[in-house]
């Protein structure tokens, strides 16, 4: 699968977030989206999928050269596109086992889905991901813990087997144990057949991800891209080296941290 | 709206069809004194059930419309034809049911889950039981499920002893008028200490056209013992309405339980008014299972009395107030005894302009000690256009009581739908898979087959409701 994305610029409540974005991802390539807080980041994956409050104001996301914009969620995500939700939202009385049985029928084509081949499944990923069996009849991700919610994403990403993912922070408050389980699981599915980007303003998933792209955002655009080695730059020198390096003036209130203390 | 979307509307309603009117005697539209004595003739009733109809009837006059619940300007007593007798006789056989009405009951599957899944059937068709059938199992235990009429002839001690002592004529208009007019409906005796593992069903199925179906159930549970009684009604969808008004009545004795479940789906131009009472005696329990999707207008509070101690009530309703209704549902636990509990949970859901309510009381009388309660009403609003009324009454005239209630409105987050429909579901299963995670705690306590009927009428009701 190829995805393109091209100056694609977008707002909400008519304040304009995306200024005009550019890239270009495949198959068998994992890149790293980072950039401080507001930066846009998680816009630009909310806009890959449709949400409702952002609206597009111009640009194109072509998967495989047809444009996606016009298509609703459930049809993107049809394409094997797949998001792994910085905020995970709760489903109170349906059971992981129910919905994600619906889930995998959809993505697989009803006639070929084995329930018990499903179930079988199921239980070894949540074994991988360590997690307790009886997560199956839990009502999704109500009462989670904030940890317990992004292993669910990875866990319906490892079941969905997507084409392309975009996941947005999956790292961020997880400790460091639950943070290897969540990469682990991100380099199970990667291969020729899976592309992904990972949002993240923390490099230390990217040590246990080692992407093959790295884009800084900062205010609605990309502002640099490279490999890993962008990665360390970043961490010696911060954001500050990259305002500087492009005539960004630093505002008061958006005083921003890469490293976890 | 459009007349095509009303047709659509319809057509969604899979039990809408009807056969022709081909009833045995009718009486004529409208209410009065001849009515009665028609009916009472027909049923070769002896004279003190006849006074106890002219009685009811005399009150049914006297006593004003409801000023509060769903609005009912729309009924026409005048128009509606209160007794209608589909068939000669009752049967035991389904081979002998009349060809159109057998073909009915097909239609809605009941001869097949009585061979799956009940203990026993009665299939009323309008005014009429048209068949009654129980395993011979149960009967060699001395448990008797026949119609009222059948009880009054057979068993006058026991109709006699208890019938209209729950819910006395003079209760409410409805009441009345069920009272004066009542035909068919179910008797269930179950001798002490007998348990009936497998659910009796009765099927009330309305035909006829601007009728009323006024069937009368009365359930007396002997000591220790134990039944699980189902109701389920449909009718076919006229242009013009119909009335629905049945009196339930629940006795249960020392140390017995009984659970009644109803599902409900009347087609959208029934009045559902229906008044349901059980007495609770010492260590006995009573357990309501209402769940309201059809009809036009609601107004059903199923109640329990705990009379002595260690008496239980329990109250599960359900309620989808869809396009053009109004469920007005609720429950009543009345405490007239120490050392008593009950629980009221109301989940309710409201869409394309329809109005679910919530109405509900407590009542503890005076004097009493340890008497818990705790009343749950939880409501699902699914566009701005529907509506959610929450109604509690509490009445509470002794010290030693705890009593909890906790009422939750809320409505299908956008961030709900987009986190499914990003997983690949289109926007209409979303939120039906997140209106029946709403159920899903109270569905989990219906027998396995009942559950996956309302999950799936749940999903009929949600058809065509996402643009």
């Amino acid at each position: 699968m190829k995805l393109e994305i091209r100056d694609l610029r977008a707002q909400i409540d008519d304040t304009p977030i995306l200024k005009g974005i550019d890239l270009t991802m495949e198959s068998g390539q994992l890149h790293a989206l980072m950039g401080p807080n507001g930066s846009g980041k998680s816009t630009l994956s909310n806009v890959i999928f449709g949400h409702p409050s952002y609206e597009v104001t111009g640009g194109e996301i072509l998967v495989d050269g047809e444009n996606i914009l016009e298509l609703e969620t459930h049809e993107r995500a049809r394409l094997g596109l797949f998001m792994a939700f910085q905020y995970p939202v709760e489903i109170p009385g349906v059971t992981v086992g129910r919905f994600l049985k619906r889930a995998a029928e959809i993505r697989f084509g009803e006639e070929d889905f084995k329930a018990s081949a499903f179930i079988k499944e199921l239980r070894s990923w949540l074994d991988f991901m360590d997690m307790d069996q009886n997560f199956i009849n839990r009502y999704l991700n109500e009462g989670f813990s904030g940890g317990e919610k992004k292993r669910m994403e990875v866990l319906q990403m490892l079941m969905l087997k997507p084409s392309f993912a975009v996941m947005d922070e999956t790292d961020s408050g997880l400790d460091i144990d639950a943070l290897r389980i969540v990469a682990n699981g991100l380099n199970e599915l990667r291969g020729p057949d899976f592309g992904g980007m990972v949002i993240t303003h923390y490099q230390r998933i990217l040590d246990y991800i080692k992407p093959d792209f790295v884009h800084i955002m900062y205010k609605g655009t990309i502002v640099t891209s490279g490999g890993r080695e962008l990665v360390e730059a970043l961490e010696e020198r911060g954001y500050d080296w990259i305002r500087k390096q492009h005539g960004i003036e630093e505002e008061e209130n958006e005083k921003e941290i890469v490293h976890e203390h | 709206m459009s007349t095509e979307q009303e047709q659509v509307q319809v057509e969604d309603y899979k039990y809408g069809f009807h056969f022709p009117d081909e009833s045995v005697f009718k009486t004529e539209r409208g209410l009065n004194e001849a009515v009665i004595h028609a009916i009472s003739d027909h049923k070769n009733e002896p004279e003190w059930m006849r006074e106890f109809r002219l009685e009811s009837l005399r009150t049914f006059r006297a006593k004003p419309m409801p000023n509060w619940g769903g609005d009912l300007s729309g009924i026409d007593f005048e128009n509606i034809c209160y007794y209608a007798k589909p068939s000669e006789k009752q049967y035991d056989s389904w081979d002998d049911v009349p060809a159109a009405i057998k073909e009915t009951y097909d239609r809605l599957g009941i001869p097949e889950a009585e061979r799956k899944y009940l203990a026993g059937v009665g299939a009323q068709y309008d005014s009429e039981m048209v068949y009654h059938n129980i395993q011979q199992e149960l009967k060699d235990k001395g448990v008797i499920f026949t119609d009222p009429e059948t009880a009054v002839r057979e068993h006058p001690d026991l109709v006699r002893k208890f019938f209209g002592t729950v819910i006395p004529y003079s209760d409410n208009k409805f009441a009345a008028l069920n009272s004066a007019v009542w035909s068919g409906g179910s008797f269930v005796y179950i001798p002490p200490g007998v348990h009936v593992d497998v659910p009796l069903q009765a099927y009330f199925r309305i035909n006829s056209q601007n009728f009323g179906q006024f069937e009368r159930t009365l359930i007396i549970a002997d000591e220790g013992s134990f039944v699980h009684y189902v109701e389920g009604c449909t009718a076919p969808v006229f242009a013009t309405d119909s009335l629905h008004s049945a009196v339930v009545e629940i006795v249960a004795l020392e140390g017995a339980r009984v659970r009644y479940s109803t599902i409900q789906n009347w087609s959208s131009d029934v009045y559902n008014l229906v008044t349901k009472r059980g007495v609770a005696y010492k260590d006995a329990t009573v357990e309501w299972v209402d769940g309201n999707l059809g009809s036009k207008r609601t107004m059903k509070y199923p109640a329990v009395w705990l009379m002595g101690e260690g008496a239980h009530g329990e109250i599960l309703s359900i309620a989808f107030g869809g396009k053009g209704q109004e469920q007005d549902t609720g429950g009543k636990c009345v405490h007239c005894a120490s050392n008593t509990s009950s629980v009221i949970t109301s989940k309710s859901i409201s869409k394309d302009g329809g109005i679910a309510s919530y109405r509900g009381q407590i009542k503890v009388e005076p004097g009493l000690t340890n008497v818990r309660s705790h009343v749950e009403c939880d409501a699902l609003i699914l566009d701005p256009e529907s509506k959610s009324n929450t109604y509690p009454y509490m009445d509470i005239m002794s010290d030693d009581v705890s009593i909890e209630h906790e009422a939750r409105v809320s409505k299908i987050s956008e961030e709900q739908l987009f986190y499914l429909t990003s997983r690949g579901l289109d926007e209409e299963e979303a939120s039906t898979m997140i209106v029946n995670g709403f159920l899903d705690p109270l569905v989990k306590q219906l027998p396995m087959e009942y559950a996956v009927e309302l999950n799936r009428l749940i999903e009929l009701e949600m058809e065509g409701s996402v643009g």
